[in-house]
């Protein structure tokens, strides 16, 4: 076995939320999915500092870790507000910018 | 501790142990069944609870691969805070607003799941040819790979990565300002209305009458909630008794003889009674 594996599983990760991201319609799930695709590019952040044998992988997952709650925090806020105007949390319904 | 052992375990830095494949078998399985329990679950509680698994898993692969700091930051920040927020907004957003089955564009989850099925062909394909020669060459376990790994990445955020982290934290009291002007917007519908606003309202017709409702009725013989007050012509005033109280059936108390009294004795009384016989 070599670390190509977690590769592969990242692989597999990335590839199940970006169908998560375009089956599902219930806008919170929808963004759990795209952080799951984060959590996979992550994964293979990770084992690309191990095979390269150089920190600026992992240095790259931090960062990627920020920006994702900074992301959550904005997009939660959003997707509520959303809901206080809207009262449904469908992606379907959402179809305008205003009212 | 387990990093000791796992440091000691891989003298070779690039290589793989074999306690680390019987973690990767065990928990990439259990991370692969969370993500897809995530896309279908109908409950979005019981996805992002299967999110949790998945992101718990990851975070152990972290620490299998010698990212030990990347692996606890993912548990505090990802399946503690994170995943708490989304269940929290769940709780006050979605939970009840299930997933319609109903499909927007006719053929769009079948073309979702052909494209997604083609991407992870690709990438699996794509990494999985290239990959095959690369020799690993791993983090050395006394150095950035286990005991420095902390030391190490600091040195990098702060020396070669400094405008990124600057940036980043730029970026964090954006979020947070964002988050509080978008989640707090008290809005008109929960603005607390004064009195002369109410006196408009009411004069408005907004109100089905105009003064407050008539209070019950208060006699020499009776001054309950149930007794109706009455009008000037001496009739009686409807609205001043509850509407509860006009539906309750009301129990006539027939002139029925009380209790006896020598009941309330209990047995004593008889006794001395058989005694005395």
């Amino acid at each position: 076995m070599t670390p190509t594996y977690y590769l592969l599983l990242s692989a597999l990760l990335f590839s199940i939320g970006a169908v998560g991201v375009l089956v599902r319609r219930n806008a919170i799930v929808v963004f759990m999915c795209i952080e799951l695709m984060l959590n996979a590019v992550n994964l293979s952040l990770v084992t690309f500092a191990r095979i390269n044998g150089q920190l600026d992988g992992q240095v790259m997952a931090f960062f990627v870790m920020v920006v994702a709650a900074a992301e959550v925090v904005v997009g939660l806020a959003i997707i509520m507000s959303i809901f206080r105007t809207r009262r449904t949390a469908s992606i379907d319904d959402s179809n305008l910018l205003k009212y | 501790m387990t990093l000791d052992l796992l440091a000691q375990a891989a003298p070779d830095p690039g290589a793989v142990s074999t306690g680390e494949a019987v973690v990767f078998w065990i928990l990439g399985p259990i991370s692969l069944l969370g993500a897809l329990g995530m896309v279908f679950a109908r409950n979005a509680v019981h996805s992002a609870l299967a999110l949790v698994g998945t992101m718990f898993s990851l975070a152990i692969f972290y620490i299998v691969q010698q990212a030990p700091f990347l692996g606890f930051v993912q548990i505090i920040v990802y399946t503690g805070a994170i995943m708490m927020l989304f269940l929290f907004v769940l709780m006050l957003v979605g939970r009840d607003s299930s997933d319609s089955v109903v499909e927007v564009l006719r053929g769009q989850r079948l073309a979702a799941l052909v494209f997604g099925l083609g991407l992870a062909v690709l990438l699996v394909a794509a990494v999985g040819r290239s990959l095959t020669s690369v020799t690993p060459k791993g983090l050395p376990a006394d150095g950035p790979g286990y005991s420095g790994n902390v030391t190490g990445l600091g040195a990098k955020i702060f020396t070669d990565y400094l405008f990124a982290f600057e940036l980043t934290s730029a970026l964090l009291i954006t979020a947070a300002l964002g988050a509080m002007v978008l989640a707090y917007a008290q809005g008109k519908s929960h603005a607390k209305r004064g009195q002369r606003a109410t006196v408009e309202a009411r004069l408005r017709g907004e109100h089905d009458r105009i003064s407050p409702l008539p209070g019950p009725g208060v006699y020499a013989t009776g001054n309950s909630v149930a007794v109706p007050a009455v009008l000037p012509d001496g009739s009686i005033a409807p609205e001043s008794i509850s509407a509860i109280i006009d539906a309750t059936p009301v129990r006539e108390i027939e002139d029925e003889p009380g209790p006896d009294a020598r009941a309330l004795t209990g047995g004593r009384h008889d006794d001395t009674a058989e005694e005395s016989r």
